[in-house]
């Protein structure tokens, strides 16, 4: 029970923080009571990281007042936010791998003197594990743990630091399905004993499994506290992707053909040690969209690694327009027929330090006309160059602009510009709009289209669902390294897409308590 | 045969492993703070050659050391502002530093006395054992001083942390760069040491690039040991060996050619580092900055 | 057309050809300050500088001379570094182009010079490629750093060197031990001279050439494309299907021919001989290619600035009192002050261009290597 005449643990009002090109927070506003555990829920690049950072002092707000047990609280660093009580579980692990695990809880914090007593240190990290039922082995080395256990190494030092309010990032993002349930546990019992926990999520189960309240974040506004007793899961994923009017593609209706691209039984290694991909099947035909939507993390990287010969499944087969291309390198495959847009444009899709007729170029240098016989032809190169430009609408000085130069929507277009050109048979189309403007999404996606209709085959990966749900003829949804449902486009509406990406099955309409 | 192995060449092993220990030492506590230091040989040319300077004026061999070890360290310290601070390539600072080095030594070299490859003699420090330089036993001494340093006391943990993961030591309060000054101008004064070794030490005295690459071989020493005390010390003492080898086949008389035996260092440095690589752990965080905000 | 893509980047170049001005002035202020110190004038100093340089047909003539090496040096540094691979193997490259080279032309194979001429050179410059070529085979395979190896293969290079000069005159008719040198190379190996009553030979002609050449193969050929994609982003690469392995060792393949094309250009054209001595050119190259931001005509440029250096020091020397080993304080004051003066360039368009990010750990900034 919550104690609602004590001051909250954690307040943020009207919290602004805008980086160049994009406001992340937008006057948020929040409250976590003492001693609950609050959930603070939003799709990928709705803000809540920034917001957390900002709460623990590694980012300053551009406005907004922060109160910590009803303190006004000014942060320059996290040395302040963890003096005040305040500790964080980051996503991504700050351990040193090769300590110990004593090492890496007292780093920071261990007292006075020089010498590095370990036995006795190693004794108290024991004891303080142990108080919250925490099993673990001071002496060991942290690479050698399970990332379940390393998680637990971050909250123990969260509390060797003295933390009485926990802040975890993603906590399940890389745990097992019973690591997740111990977390449950450990949360319970830090609950107990006096400790508030704030955590950031995407996933609808852990909101119902664990939360108190749940606070839903979209493009960086606040959208609403609840309780979490009160709601049901489908109303938390509708306020989770918003039901604000889409950009409607007049989408005539696709003629698919013959299956260009076929993947069977993928299998591929992660980075961990689970599998990322886990026996993935996919199709895509000629004159058809198909779209993967999930949340980040669930395979997407490895499977664009496979089809786009960055990386040799484990297991199963590729297959472009019946040609079995498993495991061959990116020159091959673009000959064979595959165009790729990736989702890095700065470390993948281009070379910022060359012209735009040399990124033009890149993964067609030895092609006819950009070269013969192992001499460069740049009158083509920019002939073709500016071609693109003026097809894809990309704003520069001229083809021989430095691409660092140009905006990152020009750069963009640049690259689908080039992977168009090639007159591919089958598209690879990662994260295709990510940060473009409405005018220049809306061209891309008629782009994507008259390709469609011209008879490629597309496959688009995003972590937009809106995206997905508007320019796919077919929707797949990708959890945990599977296929987990497969629509044809009209057949399904949002909430129903949140909760397969949230891991939720199809028949979960009822009070979201009731947890399987 | 076992005449071949006797005293004098348990001795020369220790007089050639001297120098390397105090370079790799110097040069294991730099890498380990996460700064890449290619300038020890740099670093061991001004020891070398202000440790005579000093002697030479101040007609002290200990203050001499002293001179010395202070105009590495200020090798040390330009090398930590411009890899740390400036944030400039550590490899052509590094670089910079040697050529640094060896111009300046020379330059010197000509000003003071005039002389273009041999500074004038000056006193040597003592010896014992017959042609072991006092300073020998200090290098092998050092050896467990900085192992105890790192694994036993707070601040080597701290030294650790920013060397394998700057980030995460921020986020604990630990002041990164901070630590990698200390250490890399501490790498400067031992360094120095290991160049005052071979001028004070043995030769009474300086002569042009007297270090022969001896500073990168304490470097492939360090990472031929995996970046940890006791083994940069195994590496060097192999190195070591293989430069006492051609010495004691003269000083027998064996009728091998020493041109190719003196190669033997330098063979065994690039196979070492290519044979052993994919199994060589350097600090995570070489080479990568702490966050700013 | 083409044209226009010269004349494009001229924002961009404006920029890296004022960080190696002002680097170059920095370290030419610090150095007059060491002058200074020393009880000298300074502005008499850099004036015998000058003076020794250009003063007279002969003058000049041993200053493109001096600059031979210099552009040579520089332009093995700069395409190496296309590649983003350190090579600090340029000395030891050069001594076995050279020792190469002479070998060929002691032997006296009464070949006609227009085919004699090549051949050393050609043989010269291939033993210097190889040599290179080591350890970029190193590092594609194993990863190791080419920063040790190429340290070590130089020493292994000396010892060749002294061994091939002295010991092999036991078996080897072309080696004379006494001068710890080759024999005296063939007159019809010997690149012509091309300035009658000087010493300038046909290297430095061969210098400007490979400038060009070098030039052209960067920027012109798919196979420069391609060695200027893996040094400026290996993800680019691999998503262009660029081996990365196999091209790193082409680069330092080519690193290592010219650095042997430097010391045989030495041996063949200027001393008549290969001698077992150490120039320390191979470490001014990289001052070389550092000022000229690896760029083939920017290495022109500087390696005259490095070549005035060279030939003027002994001027300076005997005119104004100043030992002529400053140029190799220069040399290393240059360094760190192109250095600094490129990462602070670099750190200054990051700031400008910082784009919405949680902080994660700043990435190894340029090397100030790659223009």
């Amino acid at each position: 029970m919550t104690d609602s005449a004590r001051p909250n643990a954690v307040e943020m009002r009207g919290i602004v923080k805008r980086f160049p090109g994009v406001v992340a927070n937008d006057g948020i506003t929040f409250a976590v009571r003492q001693g609950e555990i609050h959930a603070l829920l939003g799709e990928n690049g709705a803000g809540k990281s920034t917001l957390m950072n900002v709460l623990f002092g590694i980012l300053s707000p551009d406005e907004g007042e922060i109160f910590v047990n009803g303190q006004p609280a000014q942060f320059h660093g996290p040395r302040d936010a963890v003096n005040a009580g305040l500790a964080m579980v980051h996503q991504h692990f700050m351990l040193v791998h090769r300590f110990t695990v004593a090492e890496n809880v007292i780093l920071g914090s261990e007292g006075s003197g020089i010498r590095l007593d370990r036995d006795s240190t190693e004794q108290r990290v024991s004891q303080l594990a142990n108080e919250f039922g925490l099993r673990l082995d001071p002496k060991e080395v942290v690479e050698n743990l399970p990332v379940g256990m390393q998680q637990r190494v971050e909250i123990v030092r969260a509390l060797y630091q003295g933390g009485r309010t926990l802040i975890l990032d993603e906590p399940t993002a890389l745990l097992t399905p019973q690591e997740v349930d111990e977390l449950y546990v450990i949360l319970e019992r830090l609950r107990s004993g006096g400790s508030t926990i704030i955590f950031i999520t995407h996933k609808l189960r852990e909101v119902a499994a664990i939360s108190d309240r749940v606070t839903v974040i979209r493009r960086g506004k606040t959208v609403d506290t609840l309780n979490t007793a009160d709601t049901t899961a489908s109303q938390l994923a509708e306020l989770m992707v918003g039901r604000k009017v889409s950009l409607q593609v007049d989408r005539p209706v696709g003629n698919p053909e013959g299956v260009l691209l076929e993947a069977k039984h993928l299998r591929l290694r992660g980075r961990g040690a689970l599998d990322a991909l886990d026996d993935l099947s996919l199709t895509v035909r000629a004159g058809e969209i198909v779209g993967i939507c999930g949340v980040e993390g669930n395979g997407q990287t490895e499977l664009v690694e496979a089809i786009a010969g960055l990386r040799k499944p484990d297991e199963g087969t590729i297959e472009i327009a019946g040609r079995d291309v498993t495991g061959k390198n990116p020159v091959d495959l673009r000959r064979a027929g595959l165009s790729y847009i990736p989702e890095d444009r700065h470390n993948r899709g281009l070379v910022l330090d060359f012209s735009l007729t040399e990124n033009v170029m890149l993964g067609n240098i030895d092609e006819r006309p950009f070269s013969r016989n192992g001499l460069v032809d740049y009158g083509e190169g920019e002939a073709v160059t500016e071609q693109c430009m003026k097809l894809y609408d990309v704003r520069a000085p001229g083809a021989d602009t430095i691409a660092r130069n140009l905006s990152g929507g020009n750069q963009q277009k640049l690259i689908i510009a080039r992977e168009m050109y090639r007159d591919p048979s089958v598209v690879l189309a990662v994260q295709p709009t990510r940060g473009l403007d409405v005018g220049a999404i809306e061209f891309v996606h008629k782009q994507l289209v008259a390709q469609r209709d011209a008879g490629k085959a597309i496959l688009v990966v995003s972590f937009e669902l809106d995206e997905i749900i508007d320019l796919s003829d077919r929707i797949l949804v990708l959890y945990q390294g599977r296929i987990v449902g497969e629509f044809a486009s009209g057949t399904v509406d949002r909430a129903t897409l949140g909760l397969l990406m949230g891991g939720r099955g199809l028949d979960e309409r009822e009070p979201i308590n009731a947890v399987a | 045969m076992s005449d071949f192995f006797d005293i004098f060449l348990l001795k020369t092993i220790l007089r050639m492993a001297a120098p390397l220990i105090f370079a790799a030492m110097g040069g294991l506590l730099s890498e380990r703070s996460g700064v890449m230091n290619i300038a020890l040989e740099g670093m061991m040319l001004i020891g070398a050659f202000f440790g005579v300077v000093g002697t030479y004026y101040m007609h002290n061999v200990w203050l001499g050391v002293l001179v010395g070890v202070t105009g590495a360290a200020v090798a040390g310290l330009i090398h930590a502002f411009w890899c740390i601070t400036l944030r400039a390539d550590q490899i052509v600072a590094g670089t910079a530093i040697n050529l640094l080095g060896s111009g300046a030594t020379v330059f010197l070299l000509s000003r003071i006395w005039n002389q273009s490859g041999q500074s004038p003699k000056v006193d040597r420090l003592p010896m014992f054992w017959g042609t072991v330089s006092i300073l020998t036993p200090v290098a092998f001494v050092i050896v467990p001083i900085v192992w105890w340093f790192l694994n036993r006391t707070k601040e080597g943990l701290h030294v650790q942390a920013a060397g394998e993961h700057p980030q995460a030591a921020e986020s604990v309060g630990i002041n990164v760069n901070l630590y990698r000054y200390a250490c890399v101008v501490m790498s400067g004064v031992l360094a120095g040491m290991g160049g005052i070794y071979l001028s004070l030490g043995e030769l009474s005295g300086f002569s042009r690039e007297m270090t022969q690459g001896k500073g990168f071989i304490a470097l492939a020493a360090v990472i031929f040991g995996n970046w940890n005390p006791v083994g940069a010390l195994g590496a060097c003492l192999l190195f070591a060996a293989a430069q006492a080898l051609p010495i004691q086949a003269q000083a027998k008389q064996v009728d091998i050619n020493t041109d190719l035996l003196l190669a033997l260092p330098y063979l065994l440095t690039l196979v070492a580092i290519a044979g052993f690589v994919r199994k060589s752990r350097p600090p995570e965080g070489l080479g990568k900055h702490a966050t700013n905000r | 057309m083409l044209l226009r893509k010269h004349f494009a980047g001229v924002g961009k170049l404006a920029s890296t050809v004022i960080t190696s001005f002002l680097a170059v002035l920095i370290a030419l202020a610090v150095g007059a300050i060491l002058i200074a110190i020393s009880n000298q004038n300074p502005v008499d100093a850099y004036r015998a500088l000058i003076d020794g340089a250009f003063g007279g047909r002969r003058a000049i003539a041993e200053t493109l001379v001096a600059t031979t090496p210099m552009i040579l040096g520089g332009l093995a540094f700069a395409v190496a570094a296309r590649a983003s691979m350190f090579n600090i193997g340029i000395e030891g490259q050069l001594v076995i182009g050279s020792l190469c080279g002479a070998l060929v032309g002691a032997a006296d194979l009464g070949l006609s010079k227009w085919l004699y001429v090549p051949l050393a050179m050609l043989v010269g410059g291939v033993a210097g490629g190889i040599w290179g070529a080591i350890p970029g085979v190193m590092k594609a395979k194993s990863g190791a750093s080419e920063v040790i190896s190429t340290i070590m293969l130089n020493y292994l290079a000396f010892r060749i060197s002294i061994y091939m000069v002295t010991s092999a005159g036991a078996w080897l008719s072309w080696v004379d031990p006494q001068l710890q040198a080759t024999k005296k190379i063939a007159p019809n190996a010997r690149l012509p001279i091309i300035l009658d009553r000087t010493r300038l030979h046909a290297g430095f002609l061969v210098a400007i050439a490979a400038a060009l050449i070098l030039w052209y193969v960067l920027f012109r050929t798919t196979f420069g494309y391609k060695i200027r994609t893996v040094g400026l982003s290996r993800g680019a690469a691999e998503y262009a299907g660029i081996a990365w392995g196999s091209t790193i060792t082409k680069a330092m393949f080519l690193s290592g021919l010219l650095a042997g094309l430097m010391g045989a250009s030495e041996s063949l054209g200027l001393l008549g001989r290969h001698y077992d001595n150490r120039s320390g050119y191979g470490f001014t190259a990289i001052a070389v290619g550092l000022v000229g931001r690896n760029h083939p005509i920017g290495v022109i440029f500087a390696g005259l600035l490095f070549g005035v250096l060279r030939s003027g020091s002994n001027a300076m020397q005997a005119q104004a009192g100043t030992s002529k080993e400053l140029v190799l304080i220069l040399q290393a004051l240059v360094i760190l002050s192109v250095s600094a003066l490129a990462s602070l360039e670099y750190l200054r368009e990051r700031r400008a261009r910082t784009a919405a990010a949680t902080p994660t750990a700043a990435a190894q900034p340029a090397t100030g290597v790659t223009a």
